[in-house]
């Protein structure tokens, strides 16, 4: 889906790939005080769709990621939280394999979904992403009808033999990302048309039509509005039930209101995984509670 | 106010944010000063028998009053404007605990005053007074510990409150037995040794007050609530 937009995800990789380069001040003492693959709190899941483990990912010499393992549950949202560079965007996208398109990216560790390998060299990434899908910051349609951006992933992954089914699939996901009754008039209409709202929830709507087991959402919510950012945490909460959710998000009031549980990252490192009462009321690391209470970040 | 370098709501990137804090910090240590004054001065205008003073403890109540009123007005603009987390949303939402707390230990003290100018009014020979100096200057003490752990962020004095109370409880029970014996040696004495018995009542009440601030500056510290639950398991999240 999104993978065939490679403008987009080069741009955004790019952005984080600079980041990862701003050299790391050193006279700060809370940059000594972690422990390098130790993470506090509750970083496993009783029931992981995600099994990561000591996960390592280095743009040539800079290591963006340092030995993180963690879990993802089953239809868990999980909010990855940490100031910018912290290599949460990173993370992010080992999980779909979107870092394949960077040359000098090396991922290393054990990433498992479902209990099989990601990184396997026998790994269908196209396969992988239709099962694993993702959201941008920045709504990213394409110059099409709204009809045709739902329409594009179930057509290219053979999910639908009839006009019949695949307007099943369509209606579908629309109703799913809150979309329908806006758009069903206007199902002709070119997307780019939309209001940023409606483009970041047809995204939404375009990421569950090839029906995805997970879905990552790299800052959904930043180029919107607070109105249209309620109606997609809206969105997150419903659709928690059936689909497991990873959220990197700025906004800590975010990861509050959506989230099961909130990692936080600090120079490549999981710092704390916690319950996200925990986090935001006691967290357990003096650095999260530096970040969150605005002290640096 | 202290230094911001030294004051851990004082080191955000956000000044105004660190000012905020600091200021509802200070307002609130500011409040308490002013009910510790008026109970200490309610007991002084007792024993001493001094009316005019029990009507400045009782008039001095407006004042706390309208400072309860500003200090949960400063709190609620800063979780409308801040939406503090982990510390810093626990001070704000202690401070707006704690500020009821120290408003009752007011009522109390102008409660004291009250009976303080019927009893001089009636101008018999004291009884039970030595006992109220006592658990006054008990309650007193737990008063402005409670509030100097708050100021310094001290766990473990708010332990040391929090058991202070069950001696509190105990000097109570003393007294009023003390004070049924003097009623049942004249029955005269027993509408004032009611009174006294009130004013006890009153104190052992604002020991109580002291031990629920003591008990936020726990959850300030260490984020775990230990309202409602034993000594001991307070002093186990204190250890930690």
């Amino acid at each position: 889906m999104n993978t065939i937009n490679p403008s987009i995800s080069t741009g955004v990789n790019m952005r984080d790939k600079q980041a990862a380069e701003i050299p790391v001040p050193q006279d700060k003492p809370e940059d000594t005080i972690i422990e390098e693959g130790k993470t506090v709190g509750k970083p496993f899941a009783s029931d992981p769709k995600f099994q990561l483990r000591n996960v390592s990912v280095s743009y040539g010499s800079d290591r963006a990621i340092k030995d993180i393992s963690l879990d993802i549950g089953r239809n868990e949202v999980i909010s990855f939280i940490g100031p910018s560079g912290c290599g949460k965007s990173t993370f992010l996208r080992c999980l779909n394999r979107m870092n394949d398109s960077i040359d000098i990216c090396r991922v290393k560790g054990q990433l498992m979904l479902d209990g099989e390998d990601i990184y396997s060299p026998k790994r269908d990434v196209v396969e992988l992403r239709a099962r694993v899908g993702m959201v941008f910051q920045k709504p990213n349609p394409f110059p099409k009808s709204i009809y045709d951006n739902v329409a594009y992933g179930p057509k290219i992954h053979g999910l639908a033999n009839r006009k019949s089914e695949l307007d099943e699939i369509v209606e579908n996901s629309l109703r799913k990302a809150g979309l329908w009754e806006e758009a069903k008039d206007r199902l002709d209409s070119v997307a780019t048309g939309m209001s940023g709202g409606q483009q970041q929830r047809l995204c939404i709507a375009r990421a569950i039509a090839v029906s995805p087991e997970v879905i990552l959402m790299d800052e959904p919510c930043s180029a919107l509005d607070p109105i249209a950012t309620a109606r997609v945490e809206e969105l997150i909460a419903d659709m928690s039930k059936s689909y497991t959710i990873v959220i990197v998000t700025h906004s800590m009031q975010q990861a509050a209101r959506v989230s099961n549980r909130t990692a936080y990252f600090h120079l490549g490192h999981l710092v704390e995984v916690n319950e996200t009462n925990k986090v935001f009321t006691s967290p357990e690391h003096q650095l999260t509670e530096s970040y969150i209470t605005g002290r640096f970040g | 106010m202290p230094d911001k370098k030294d004051d851990v709501y004082g080191d955000h990137i956000s000044n105004k944010f660190n000012d905020e804090l600091m200021a509802l910090k200070s307002e609130f240590l500011e409040m308490g000063g002013m009910v510790e004054s008026q109970v200490d001065r309610a007991i002084t205008a007792l024993v001493e028998n001094d009316g005019n003073l029990a009507d400045e403890v009782r008039a001095m109540d407006k004042k706390v009053d309208q400072k309860e009123i500003e200090i949960d007005e400063e709190a609620t603009l800063i979780i409308a404007r801040r939406q503090p987390t982990a510390r810093d949303l626990r001070l704000v939402i202690s401070v707006i605990k704690m500020v009821a707390d120290l408003e009752r230990v007011g009522d109390e003290a102008k409660k004291i005053a009250k009976f303080a100018i019927k009893l001089s009014e009636e101008g018999q020979a004291p009884r039970g007074y030595v006992e109220v100096r006592h658990i006054g200057n008990h309650v007193l003490s737990m008063l402005h510990d409670s509030l100097d752990a708050f100021a310094r962020l001290d766990s473990e004095q708010a332990l040391r409150i929090m058991k202070e109370d069950k001696r509190v409880d105990e000097e109570y029970q003393a007294a009023t037995r003390t004070l049924l014996t003097f009623m049942m040696e004249d029955t005269r004495n027993i509408s004032r040794c009611m009174s006294v018995m009130w004013i006890l009542r009153a104190l052992e009440r604002v020991g109580d007050h002291a031990c629920n601030i003591a008990e936020n500056v726990i959850f300030m510290v260490k984020g775990e609530d230990v309202r409602h639950t034993p000594v001991e398991e307070a002093e186990k999240v204190v250890g930690r």
